[in-house]
């Protein structure tokens, strides 16, 4: 633990970004994670959870385990490194401060939007909203080029939203319409938008994971093999606490580190894979541990923390750019609302929500630009008032479009439509007119 | 993902599980399917220490879809086991816990997520009987919700009937009612070979009768025993899982029109009931195959199959054979409602076997 808490600590050693918002800990729950720590007075690993089930014994038992020594290592490397770098005392100018607010605000006014429109019935299935863990999806994203890679899970609206993806074509995609980025076809649960390089929304634990690494892979094969020289371009795979436990995580760990891949594994930590407490799911809950395992940095960041995060995927983002592999970032953050629209959220606990609800990145964020006189009440009210106008305009948009026509159900099932075969009459099926006309018996 | 449906499926009809049935056996005659598998699962618990169950929130949550509501309380998290998400691990434990004799029900939160695991089903639990000489059975149950539920999109609308039915050294199950959840279920975990038991989330909250027998804690349902549902003499329908309750739907509307069909409810995929189902063509001489997964390959493919090796000669018109639409799930819904079989669909299918006229389908 000594290492979890020596990143923190030594990283930031110029002046605290967020007022009250940087210690980990929860204090009344402290005593479950004293058992792990060398340095009893840096901040809590993971404020969560009411029944806790490990034993403290066994916690010692890992803390004793000579390997844990060297992954410490690897990451107080990447620690010093930055160190050496930081000279200012602002971590954020004022124009960069406007971006990353506006975009927190989106990312949270869009998901309650969806959640008025769930109860509507104007959305349906699985909708899994991301209030809460917006410092994790700005700080990261709006760090990015155009040309490089978002692959997120489910619980993908924000990073699209981040990634530039027009308000109006996520809410249409919501709504089921063919003015959505995937013409209704995808849902929820599955935004694509080559344009933006998002390249999914992927509902399966883990399977965003080896799909990204593979984005990555074809930047340094670009690069490499093509001899685009120029081809620099990064992947983010974001995925939660709960996946961690997957092994197509570890899988790709190490392929990345193997073949210095230029990724960032982001790992949103809310504690919760739907019902189940990250410590009750993980026999050693520090996630970002598992980087210097497999051989590349491993950093653990405040996610409730937008500029934390955001000097913590420079800095990866960095590595990855300049060809220097991968790294694992654990961010700890927490969702706001239930697994999804349809969970009852009824295992949490009340002081755990509050604790983390009284850390709103968005309000941190508010507070540090006012206070450092980065921005006045005024303007962000503005662009508050601005961004409530894109989501409205994004429901009305998403509204008034097109449901899809039926001739719809049929297409793009094949990059090339000869894959439904030949029909009776000889020909592709696909050249049949009832083909596109929606009438065809496939 | 995911979503869990439970809110308002459950908590309508709270039953304090399944200890309590044998109390009202005689008054109450109703039983929705959640109870049904609860019953199952706890009664077979109960009966047999070997038995266990393992999977994603089965414990602390109650199960995703509450199918495991109170047995981590009666059971203790000894024998009701939350897991990590890990498919492939987790599934490959329950195998090799059986090849030991243990008894292990492994839930997957939905069947699609069974995709993970897929080695360990189908190499691990399936051929081990066979590859080891009789050596390692393998008494294990793999249950979860399968096929489309709504609105939920591609990836997790997803029927698996015939791709476990397709392999050798499984048997595979899909329950309609509350009798078929609690009598297979119940089959299925005293087994002594893997099972792929295959729910469905619309029909947890679904409510149908059962009787005192049904009640029994020694009620099994044969597995490889087809139900006929409804008897009829014009035309045969077979379906399974949810599509038995549209099947009957479209009876009722066929029944109307001076059709009387004859719905069989298929209950095992593997073995599948042939003598049945050609017992039923042999009387109806014709055929309307329905189910939820895709066309090509799929269980209507080997009952037509079926039908066409052993009762040729009795067929009076082409097999029609209903299936979802071969495209991966749209999410938009009327989209969605294409891709998926109606009970329209079903009519229009039996009519034109029983050359009635019908206006060309526009179907997809
Ligand atoms: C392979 C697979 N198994 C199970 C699920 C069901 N499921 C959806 S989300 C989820 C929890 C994920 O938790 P975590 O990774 O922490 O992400 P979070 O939802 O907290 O963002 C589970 C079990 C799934 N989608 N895929
Ligand atoms: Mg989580």
């Amino acid at each position: 633990m000594a290492s979890a808490s020596s990143f923190s600590a030594t990283k930031f050693t110029q002046p605290l970004p967020l007022n009250g918002a940087t210690s980990r800990s929860h204090d009344k729950h402290q005593s479950f994670f004293d058992p792990l720590r060398t340095t009893p007075s840096s901040s809590s690993f993971l404020g969560s959870t009411r029944k806790l089930r490990l034993s403290s014994a066994s916690k010692l038992k890992l803390l004793a385990n000579p390997n844990r020594r060297s992954a410490v290592v690897a990451v107080s490397d990447v620690v010093k490194e930055k160190k050496a770098k930081s000279t200012t005392n602002l971590l954020i100018t004022k124009e960069e401060g406007l971006v990353v607010y506006e975009d927190m605000i989106l990312g949270r006014a869009f998901e309650d939007m969806c959640a008025q429109m769930y109860y509507r019935g104007k959305m349906f299935g699985f909708v899994h909203l991301y209030n809460g863990q917006e410092a994790v999806s700005t700080g990261f994203i709006k760090l990015l080029k155009r040309e490089d890679s978002v692959v997120s899970t489910y619980r993908d609206h924000v990073h699209a939203l981040s990634k530039g993806v027009p308000a109006r074509a996520v809410m249409s995609e919501l709504f089921g319409k063919t003015t959505g980025c995937c013409r209704g076809q995808g849902g929820s649960m599955h935004m694509f938008s080559k344009e933006h390089n998002l390249i999914g929304g992927f509902a399966f634990i883990g399977e965003g994971i080896p799909v990204a690494t593979g984005a990555a892979f074809s930047s340094k094969y670009r690069r490499e093999v093509l001899k685009e020289v120029d081809c620099d371009h990064v992947t983010l795979a974001f995925f939660g606490d709960g996946t961690c436990n997957n092994g197509q995580f570890f899988e790709c760990l190490n392929m990345a580190a193997l073949w210095k891949l230029p990724i960032v594994f982001v790992v949103e930590n809310n504690l919760w894979a739907i019902g189940m407490s990250h410590m009750r799911a993980t026999s050693d809950p520090e996630i970002w541990k598992k980087g210097p395992a497999f051989g590349m940095p491993g950093v653990h960041v405040d996610g409730m923390d937008v500029l934390k995060v955001r000097e913590v995927a420079k800095e990866a983002i960095g590595r990855a750019r300049r060809g220097e592999g991968p790294t694992l970032v654990e961010c700890e953050t927490y969702r706001f609302r239930g697994h999804s629209l349809a969970d009852p959220d009824e295992l949490r606990d009340p002081a755990e929500k509050a604790h983390y609800a009284a850390r709103d990145p968005i309000t941190a964020l508010k507070k540090y630009m006012i206070e450092n006189s980065l921005a006045s009440e005024a303007e962000l009210k503005a662009i508050e008032k601005k961004i409530d106008e894109v989501v409205e305009d994004a429901v009305e948009f998403a509204d008034e479009s097109p449901h899809p026509s039926r001739s719809q159900l049929l297409e793009n099932v094949f990059a090339d439509p000869k894959g439904f075969g030949i029909g009776p009459d000889g020909r592709y099926r696909c050249e049949d007119p009832k083909f596109t006309e929606g009438t065809a018996h496939v | 993902m995911f979503g869990i449906i439970m809110q308002k499926a459950f908590g309508q009809r709270i039953r304090p599980a399944v200890s309590a049935w044998r109390g009202y056996s005689s008054a109450a005659k109703e039983m929705t399917v959640r109870d049904a598998l609860n019953s199952a699962l706890d009664e077979e618990m109960s009966a047999d220490p070997k038995v266990f169950l393992m999977g994603e929130e089965v414990g602390e949550y109650q199960g995703a879809y509450k199918i495991s509501k109170g047995l981590l309380d009666k059971y203790g998290p000894e024998r009701v086991l939350d897991t990590p998400i890990t498919e492939a691990g987790f599934t490959g434990i329950g195998v090799g816990a059986a090849y030991h004799g243990l008894k292990p029900v492994i839930e997957f939160m939905t069947f699609n997520f069974s995709m993970q695991a897929i080695d360990h089903i189908i190499n691990s639990a399936a051929k081990s009987n066979y590859m080891s000489a009789g050596q390692m059975s393998v008494p294990i149950v793999f249950r979860g919700p399968n096929g489309a539920a709504a609105g939920v999109g591609a990836q997790h609308s997803h029927c698996y009937a015939s791709w476990y039915a397709s392999c050798p050294g499984l048997k595979v199950l899909a329950p309609y009612s509350s009798e078929d959840a609690r009598g297979l279920l119940k089959a299925a975990i005293r087994d002594p070979d893997p099972v792929v038991f295959l729910e469905n989330e619309l029909l947890y909250g679904e409510t149908f009768p059962v009787s005192a027998e049904v009640l029994d804690s020694s009620f099994c349902v044969p597995i490889g025993k087809a139900k006929i549902e409804r008897e009829g003499k014009d035309v045969t329908i077979t379906a399974f899982s949810k599509m038995v309750g549209y099947a009957l739907k479209a009876a009722e509307i066929l029944a109307k029109e001076g059709i009387s069909a004859e719905v069989i409810n298929l209950r095992s995929i593997r073995p599948l009931d042939r003598d049945t189902i050609n017992a039923s063509v042999r009387k109806t001489n014709r055929l309307v195959t329905v189910e939820e997964g895709f066309p090509q390959h799929g269980v209507g493919a080997e009952i037509c199959a079926s039908v066409v090796e052993e009762s040729f000669g009795y067929l009076d018109a082409p097999v029609e054979r209903i299936a979802g639409a071969d495209v991966p799930m749209p999410y938009a819904a009327n989209l969605e409602r294409l891709a998926v079989p109606q009970v329209e669909d079903i009519v229009r299918a039996a009519k034109r076997a029983c050359y009635r006229s019908v206006p060309m389908a526009a179907a997809a």
